[in-house]
Parts: C-alpha cells; structure tokens; sequence
C-alpha cells in the first residue's frame, strides 16, 4: 500500500494531490521509490512517447515495469542528487508546454519542485502525488542543518545534535519542514520519540 | 467612500497621437509628487459631463518611477458611452480634474524569467510602464504588438527606435499577424504570458496559451469592459431600503451610486471583483457580463458584479 492519507493541518503545510494527464509537447516525470506506482497508473504510449522518465529507486525494483512503458527517455538514478544534474538539464533546454509530474517522498517532490520554481514555473503548475515513505525532510531553526528521512518525533538534529520537535511548518524554498528544539527550557526532559503521525 | 484614494489633478499636456489616440498628461494640483505605481496598474478617472458623472479606467503608461507626473493615452470610441469623447472634446489644458489612486490589476509577475507581450491597438497602454519598468529591473521581456495599420500604431516607432530586438509589429492592412501557436510553443521555460486587446484577442491568446499546455498562472490579461447599455429593470436594495430604477444607458453600479447608496468599487470593468454584490432574491434572468465570477457562480444567481452586468426579468433584490 503506497498511498497515505495525511491528517488535515495548518495551511503551512503542502498538499499534495493525484497525478493526471495534462496536454503539453514535452512530459517531465520523476519517481521516487514507491512513485512508480502513480505512473504506472496513468501511464499510456502517447503520453510516454513525449515524456523524459527519470526514476530514483531507493531499494524498489520497478524498474524494468518502467522501462517496458518505452519513454522517449528512460534514466534510473541511484539518488535525487545524482539525478540532478538531468533535472536542470532538461529545465534548461525545454520550452514552455512542458508538463512536470513528480512522485515519492514529500522530500523528493519538495526539492524538485523548487528547483523547477528557480526557472521560472509557478509551483501551482507542478502535479505531485505522494506515494510510499511518509518520512520527513527537516531543517533544524537553530543550525539550520537539514536532515533527511526523519520518521519519529521529536528527533535529533544529524548536524548539531539538538533534540527537534517536528512541527508542520513548511518551507517551499528549503523544501523541508521546520525542526525545533524541544527541550530547551527544561534541558535532557524529551518525550519518547514515536511516529510522526502515531 | 467607495474606491480607491482620490487625488486632485491638473491636465498639463494634451497631445494627440493620430486620428483616434489623444494622451493625457496629469500633475498635481498645487505641485508635488504623485504616488509611484507598477506597470500595468490603471487610475480612475472622474468625468463631470453635465448631470453625470463618468468613471472611467485607463491604464497609466508612464514611467512607472516617474512621480512628477501621470500620463493616460485614450481612445476615441464614437459609439461608447461618452467617457472617451468626453476626454477628447471637452477636457482643455490647465482643466482641474479627480483621478484615483492607482490600482493595479494587471502587474508582472516577477517570478518570470521572461515577459511576453501581446498587444492589440490601444491595449498597448499597460505595456509601456511595464516595459520602462523592466529595463529598469534589465529584465527580460518581448513584445508583439497587433494594429489595424501604421498611422493608428500609437508609440510604435518610439518603441522600434528604443527597442528594436524586442518590438514586433504587426499591421492588419498588410494581413500581418502574430504566428501564437509558434511563438508559444518556442518561449523557454518560465515565460509568462501577457494580453492586452480586444476581447477575441484575449480569448484567442488564453484558449491557445492553454492548449499549449501553458500553466494558468503564466497567463495574464487585461480588459476593462465598459457597462453595455440593455433593457431597463428595477432592483430593490435591501439594507438601504431603496428601489431603485436602472435606465437603458446606466449600468447597475451607476444607477445605485445615483441613489446617494455607497457601493464598494475599483476598476468598474469586471476584473477587480470588489463590487461584488449578494443577491438576496430574483426572478429572471441575469446578465453576467464580468470575468470576476466563475461560471459556476453565474450559473448558481447569487452573486452579481454590478459595474458591468445587468438583470432581465420581474424582480431583483441585493443585500446592499
């Protein structure tokens, strides 16, 4: 099961929706992990024929599911940063019309979509749609450190080791939501962490 | 008082342009600065002609960093209203006149990492404070600019003498015409797009800018409709206790701010949605004539913009 419904929250927070079908010349999609589900959902041969298909796996194997939908390019990158550099590439050389759809983690989508925004695009034209990990991308207020992958509440900071709070304050330039000390009055009294949305 | 701010000015030039386009030039009365403005923004005008008062938009196009001065450039309609005519046969020099604050409903969106510009006869207006304010800001724009022909082409050789790689000119009388659906498809990633024209201009730009598969928040357009003259109809105004007759040539706005009743307002062309009215109960039909609502709204008869839309029917009752 790769979907997840998030529980309603502050207006900080994205919402991420469901992935369709848009007109346009050029389709840009990226999955991450889980992602490929929400592809393989909407994917036909007129579709793929005009998209640039990237594909982080993350310890999945959907890849040869990918492959076999033969878009016009197929790249499957051990990492977001390794895929990267295609991103911009591909931002770079395309022309309006393009159609972006991003899937994954909340992290992945949050990091592509703010560098499709640094060229240009409004973040309300990007499609996304969640699937798998429901893990967080934090960015500690105080070291300003970010950590990837955080599941539990509070955590500590994999930068200057305070004990964060995760809270849903979301930052689109920074991609990430905001991690706060949560001891800092009462140093050492943490809760036990637990999961994000236990 | 509804609208926006009001500023008391002095016309200090008058200078006609070709056979329809005459431009405005407004100073403070009493001297002093006018307040700055972005390009794209427009100023009401008040029109004292005779018993009526005229309110009319027109896009400020000058320098947008220039506070010295406003400059409007007004096209004669002979079959409008009479706003235009007015502006072009009795405004004289030295004439003191009210104008708004500005208002601006049509501003770049400078998360673009370039302007596109499409302009259509005297919609060129908006687009000349925007471009003095991009070459402030060196940013990157283009523009199109569609005419019936070279002597109605207000500010066209000014603009191809200063910007000769960014100015395209296209002349009806020489079946000109702008290639959109190449121009579009050809414009990098994160090119916002801008109309200013006649309404099928508008239509045409946004229905092939979205079929290009261009996102709707890179499409920007400006049109100020003036109120259309229709039948006449009475409207009862629950709050102030009023029944009010709307005659054949006054729009709904009009006619109730006759009553002495303060109505919110700001473009008075169907785009800033601030006169946006509660219908309390009707029978008949409406005349939705604005872009402000969405069509699920007109569908639904609660919501009225009185500036440009009318009502045909039996009765008509606003929460006003």
């Amino acid at each position: 099961m790769s979907k997840f419904e998030f529980p309603k929250s502050i207006t900080s927070r994205p919402v991420w929706g469901t992935l369709e079908v848009r007109s346009g010349e050029h389709h840009l999609m990226i999955a991450e992990a889980e992602g490929a589900e929400a592809i393989l959902d909407i994917a036909t041969p007129d579709l793929m024929a005009k998209t640039h298909l990237i594909y982080i796996p993350k310890g999945t194997g959907y890849a040869e599911r990918l492959r076999a939908l033969n878009s016009a390019q197929f790249y499957e990158g051990p990492s977001y940063e390794a895929s990267l550099q295609r991103i911009r590439r591909v931002l770079e050389d395309t022309h309006m019309g393009l159609q972006v759809y991003l899937t994954g983690t909340e992290g992945m989508m949050g990091q592509a979509m703010s560098e499709v925004m640094t060229v240009g695009l409004p973040h309300t034209a990007i499609q996304t749609e969640h699937r798998g990990s429901v893990a967080r991308r934090m960015q500690c207020v105080h070291c300003k450190g970010i950590t990837e992958d955080v599941e539990v509440d509070p955590f500590v900071c994999a930068h200057c080791g305070l004990n964060l709070f995760v809270r849903d304050h979301y930052s689109r330039r920074h991609a990430a939501y905001q991690g706060v000390c949560v001891d800092a009055e009462d140093h050492g009294n943490v809760p036990e962490p637990k999961g994000i949305y236990e | 008082m509804s609208g926006a701010e009001k500023i008391q000015v002095k016309v200090t030039e008058i200078t006609p342009l070709n056979e329809l386009v005459t431009r405005f030039r407004f100073e403070r009365v009493g001297g002093g600065q006018l307040p700055t403005f972005s390009g794209g923004a427009h100023t009401v005008v008040e029109m004292q002609d005779g018993g009526i008062t005229r309110l009319n938009p027109y896009s400020l196009m000058s320098d947008p960093f220039d506070q010295s001065s406003y400059t409007i450039s007004v096209r004669r309609d002979d079959e409008g209203r009479g706003g235009s005519l007015f502006m072009h046969q009795q405004v004289k020099l030295g004439d003191e006149m009210t104008i708004s604050y500005p208002v601006n409903l049509f501003s770049l969106d400078l998360r673009a990492r370039k302007h596109l510009f499409l302009a259509g006869g005297i919609g060129i207006t908006p687009f000349l404070a925007q471009i003095k304010q991009l070459d402030v800001l060196h940013g990157h724009w283009e523009l199109h600019y569609a005419c019936r022909n070279h002597a109605l082409a207000s500010y066209a050789d000014q603009l191809t003498d200063r910007h000769p790689n960014e100015t395209h000119l296209y002349y009806d009388d020489q079946n000109q015409a702008i290639d959109l659906k190449n121009l579009l498809s050809g414009q990098p990633l994160g090119t916002h797009v801008y109309v200013c024209g006649p309404k099928g201009m508008i239509d045409w730009v946004r229905n092939t800018a979205a079929a290009e598969g261009w996102p709707e928040d890179c499409i920007h357009y400006e049109e100020f409709l003036a109120p259309k003259p229709g039948k006449p109809f009475e409207v009862r105004l629950a709050k102030s206790d009023k029944i009010v007759h709307v005659g054949e040539n006054e729009s709904l706005l009009e006619a109730i701010e006759r009553e002495g009743v303060d109505a919110p307002y700001l473009c008075r062309g169907g785009a800033c949605g601030q006169c946006e009215t509660v219908v309390l109960d009707h029978e008949g039909n409406f005349v939705h004539r604005d872009h402000w609502l969405t069509d699920e709204e007109k569908a639904a008869g609660k919501r009225i913009m009185p500036c440009v839309s009318r009502f045909e029917g039996k009765s008509l009752v606003l929460d006003r």
